[in-house]
């Protein structure tokens, strides 16, 4: 046998199969290894509990993650998502069993939202089940499909029951639109799904990209439009109409249209919860914006709400939404309420 | 060669008139058969495949075209995927290699038997595959491994059986050189069992992350291991063959197939860009991903000069087309993904329909157009039925718009998309702004959906029938 590969079989497709071997030893089956030996959660994480362990198994089967990313990339335009996603982030993500694999939910394609910090986002379950019933009922322009599966129609759902409450043109003709076990599940997972913080002390080089980061965010203009789009229309929707029972119109809404903006103020820093508004109970929960805006975003998103959809209210400036922020009186009483 | 007479092109002005397939080729039965089988299966998966994925695309217009848990977005899409690469194109490469292996080996096939086996081993496992997924059971949703290994363990050794049969047959060959074809063939089926076998080996590819680095490998390799080289080397046999004159450069192609080996292996993780598996990996995928030029100019450059001069052999072909597609597809395809792995345009591109557009222009103008062409220059040849020239002229116009009216105004809106994330505009801005574009592609996709029931109807006309399959036994005889 001669050394020729157009004439050895054996020399030509050994080196071909030997080689590949060895090329993915050294890309892919090594730095596995190594990944996973340096695999460990972060410190501040929690282990997933027995629930959002099933959810996450129902968000895999639904194929969630082929619209959705959980990844938060260390480019600026990432930033609305969270802070850049560590390896940690993922560590306590494993093989379910010995028929599947780990679940990939990085993502590949962004069509939805990132949804690294949802549990953040949209802390309401009750905004969560509507949303998967139909996301129409909650976000007009989605093209998210509806889950219905997830859900049950009963005609007199029992006391304990959790009912959905759906706005008319998205519920079923008859009957209350129940959340199975799968579908609490789900929604068990999406409100865990919160970066926690890195503990680690950044090495320079990081230090420098978060640095060149923040100074560029700093530069972003601060638009109270797309604030509002982001992170309050979801829930009060973009024409400002809210969800009956649901979700309180910021239209003609007696705080938003009050000539002192601190009850204002104080919603979005600190979040709401089962207030009762000119009659109505609302059924939703507001999450705190304090920590994930700015004074500058604070006072530019009030002012947006303050003056659109017919509000004609006065503005707020930084100064003011700094005023309540730093004001231990009222940090007080909003704890003790 | 048939000249065009007059009364024919009276009759039919706006057609070309096509050479008809010049010589039969002896083939035993038994091989027809075989071959047969497979193209007839791939091109079932083909118009089922895409079926899915026309659906799919009207979902992204009308997300409530149906409310059904089997039928719904998430579950169908990984159907679409696995159907077209599992069901239609791998069958259909392999249908070809069964006869290029043997042919350029003057061999018969090392055993028939083994080929049914792999037959129906592969398409139990896309059966069950399909059933599996849209009952919402899959492998934690990795891209293009979503069949649990049960099930893709079918596959997998059908396979290997295929690759020990190509392999006796190589071994045991009637002429001193391996020809270049085989190369690619064998190599391409080696390669993609050690694939598989490293996707779903346990051990080392457990939590977090660790997984992703073998999915950034897996998911590339699947493309550039498999049907890359298996396409290449189909090619580097017809395309010769149907214009009969060799290849314009031998050694250009051993080059590319060494490049190949070393370059594709190294790429994988450029579908992590920016994420947080280790930054070098990304980087040696980026570096190396520029390499590729090495191997596409290489094995476009060799083609193209192989056609030089012969434009009018294949205007008057009806499978030199697809071909000739097939191959300016690969070059545009491989040079737009060494772009998209730059980090500067992959922010703006990642995430976005623009990764979309160049699957589809890659599995689809570059591989499903080879394959077409492999297809339409053998079987006639084979069976000695013939598919109407109209036909086959339909099926490659209708797919070659389809393909770009899909392509093009998708990588457009894709682009628009990364553009409205970097100016920090509402999420839902990107999701409307694509309705227009996500049109298009269902215009397109429906031109693609009708070329393929035709190419159905064409692969139907070209079944062995018993009158020429009694002829070629008593040929053989
Ligand atoms: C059961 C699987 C799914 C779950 C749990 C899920 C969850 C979510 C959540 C929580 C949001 C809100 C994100 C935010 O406000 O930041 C969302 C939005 C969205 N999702 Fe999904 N998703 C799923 C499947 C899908 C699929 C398969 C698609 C693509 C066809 C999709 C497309 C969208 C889009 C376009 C939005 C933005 C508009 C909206 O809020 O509805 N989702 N999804
Ligand atoms: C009628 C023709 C076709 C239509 C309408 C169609 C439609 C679609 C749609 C809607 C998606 C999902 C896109 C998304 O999630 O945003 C998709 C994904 C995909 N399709 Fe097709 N498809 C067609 C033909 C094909 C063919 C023939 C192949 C392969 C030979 C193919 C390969 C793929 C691949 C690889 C993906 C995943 C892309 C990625 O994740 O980057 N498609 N297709």
């Amino acid at each position: 046998m001669k050394l020729n590969f157009h004439k050895n079989h054996k020399l030509l497709f050994g080196v071909v199969f030997w080689g590949f071997i060895f090329l993915s030893l050294i890309i892919a089956v090594f730095p596995a290894l190594w990944v996973q030996q340096e695999n460990e959660p972060l410190p501040a994480s929690e282990p997933m509990t027995e629930l959002e362990r099933k959810g996450m198994k129902v968000f895999i089967n639904e194929g969630c993650v082929y619209c959705h990313t959980q990844q938060v990339r260390p480019i600026t335009m990432d930033e609305n998502w969270g802070r850049p996603s560590a390896p940690g982030d993922y560590a306590r993500i494993n093989r379910p069993s010995v028929w599947r694999q780990t679940p990939a939910v990085l993502g590949s394609e962004r069509t939805g939202p990132d949804l690294t910090n949802i549990g953040k986002r949209q802390p309401s379950s009750v905004w969560h089940y509507m949303h998967l019933y139909n996301p129409r009922s909650v976000v007009k322009e989605s093209i998210m499909p509806s889950y219905p599966w997830l859900f049950q129609v009963v005609e007199n759902p029992p006391k304990d029951a959790t009912v959905v409450s759906i706005p008319g043109e998205y519920g079923p003709s008859n009957g209350k639109i129940v959340p199975t076990k799968k579908a609490k599940a789900l929604v068990a997972y999406l409100k865990s799904l919160k970066q926690v913080p890195m503990d680690a002390k950044p090495t320079a080089a990081q230090q420098a990209k978060a640095d060149s980061v923040a100074a560029q965010a700093a530069k972003k203009k601060i638009n109270g439009a797309t604030i509002y789009a982001n992170n309050c229309a979801s829930c009060h929707q973009s024409d400002g109409q809210g969800v009956q029972g649901v979700f309180p119109a910021m239209a003609g809404d007696p705080v938003v249209t009050a000539e002192d903006a601190t009850d204002h103020i104080r919603v979005v820093l600190y979040g709401l919860q089962g207030k009762t508004i000119a009659g109505t109970e609302y059924q939703g929960i507001m999450q705190p914006f304090g920590e994930s805006l700015s004074d500058e975003e604070v006072a530019a998103v009030i002012n947006h709400e303050r003056t659109s959809w017919g509000n004609d209210a006065p503005t707020v400036t930084p100064e003011d939404v700094a005023k309540v922020r730093n004001n231990d009186e009222l940090n007080k009483i909003q704890a003790e309420e | 060669m048939n000249k065009p007479s007059a009364v024919r092109s009276v009759e039919r002005p706006l057609t070309v008139e096509k050479a008809k397939a010049e010589e039969r080729i002896e083939t035993s039965p038994n091989s027809v058969r075989l071959i047969f089988s497979f193209i007839a299966c791939s091109a079932f998966w083909l118009v089922f495949g895409t079926l899915v994925g026309e659906y799919l695309g009207l979902k992204f217009v009308w997300p409530e075209l149906d409310t059904i848990s089997w039928l719904s977005f998430g579950r169908l899409r990984p159907v679409h995927t696995n159907v077209v690469f599992w069901g239609f194109l791998s069958q259909g490469m392999l249908a070809l290699a069964l006869y290029v292996v043997p042919r350029t080996s003057q061999r018969e096939l090392f055993s028939y038997r083994l080929g049914w086996t792999s037959l129906v081993l592969m398409n139990l496992s896309v059966v069950i595959g399909v059933i599996s997924l849209m009952a919402g059971i899959n492998n934690g949703a990795q891209e293009y491994r979503e069949f649990v290994w049960p099930v893709f363990a079918f596959f997998a050794f059908g396979l290997m059986l295929i690759a020990y049969n190509l392999y006796k047959t190589i071994a045991d060959r009637n002429v001193k050189e391996i020809y270049i074809s085989n190369w690619y063939i064998l190599a391409a089926c080696l390669w993609t069992i050690i694939l598989v076998l490293v996707a779903y080996l346990p051990g080392y590819q457990q939590d977090g992350i660790s997984q992703t680095v073998i999915q950034g490998y897996y998911m590339h390799q699947g493309v550039g291991q498999w049907f890359t080289p298996m396409v290449l080397g189909l090619t580097y046999y017809f395309l010769p063959k149907l214009l009969n004159r060799p290849i314009y450069s031998y050694s250009l192609g051993v080059l590319a197939f060494w490049t190949q080996m070393v370059f594709y292996t190294m790429i994988g993780s450029h579908h992590f860009v920016f994420s947080p598996i280790p930054w070098w990996i990304q980087t040696v995928a980026i570096v190396f991903s520029v390499g590729m030029i090495v191997p596409v100019t290489a094995g476009t450059g060799n083609f193209l000069l192989t056609m030089r001069g012969k434009w009018r052999t294949i205007a008057r072909s009806y499978s030199l087309p697809f071909i000739l597609v097939g191959v300016i597809f690969y070059a545009i395809v491989s040079y737009q993904g060494t772009l998209e792995a730059f980090r500067s345009l992959n922010k703006v591109w990642h995430f976005t329909n623009y990764t979309i557009a160049h699957s589809h222009m890659s599995m689809y103008g570059f591989v499903s157009f080879l394959v077409w062409g492999g297809i339409y220059g053998l079987i006639p040849r084979m069976t000695g039925n013939e598919p109407p020239q109209f036909a086959v002229g339909a099926h490659f116009w209708l797919a070659l718009i389809g393909v770009l009216v899909y392509s093009i105004p998708l990588m457009i809106g894709g682009t628009l998309q990364g553009l409205s994330w970097i100016a920090g505009e509402s999420f839902i801005e990107s999701v409307t702004l694509m309705t227009p574009y996500w049109v298009w592609r269902a215009v397109g996709g429906t031109m693609m959906f009708i070329s393929h029931l035709i190419f159905g109807y064409n692969v139907w006309k070209m079944r062995p029938t018993t009158d020429k399959m009694t002829k070629a036994e008593s040929v053989n005889a």
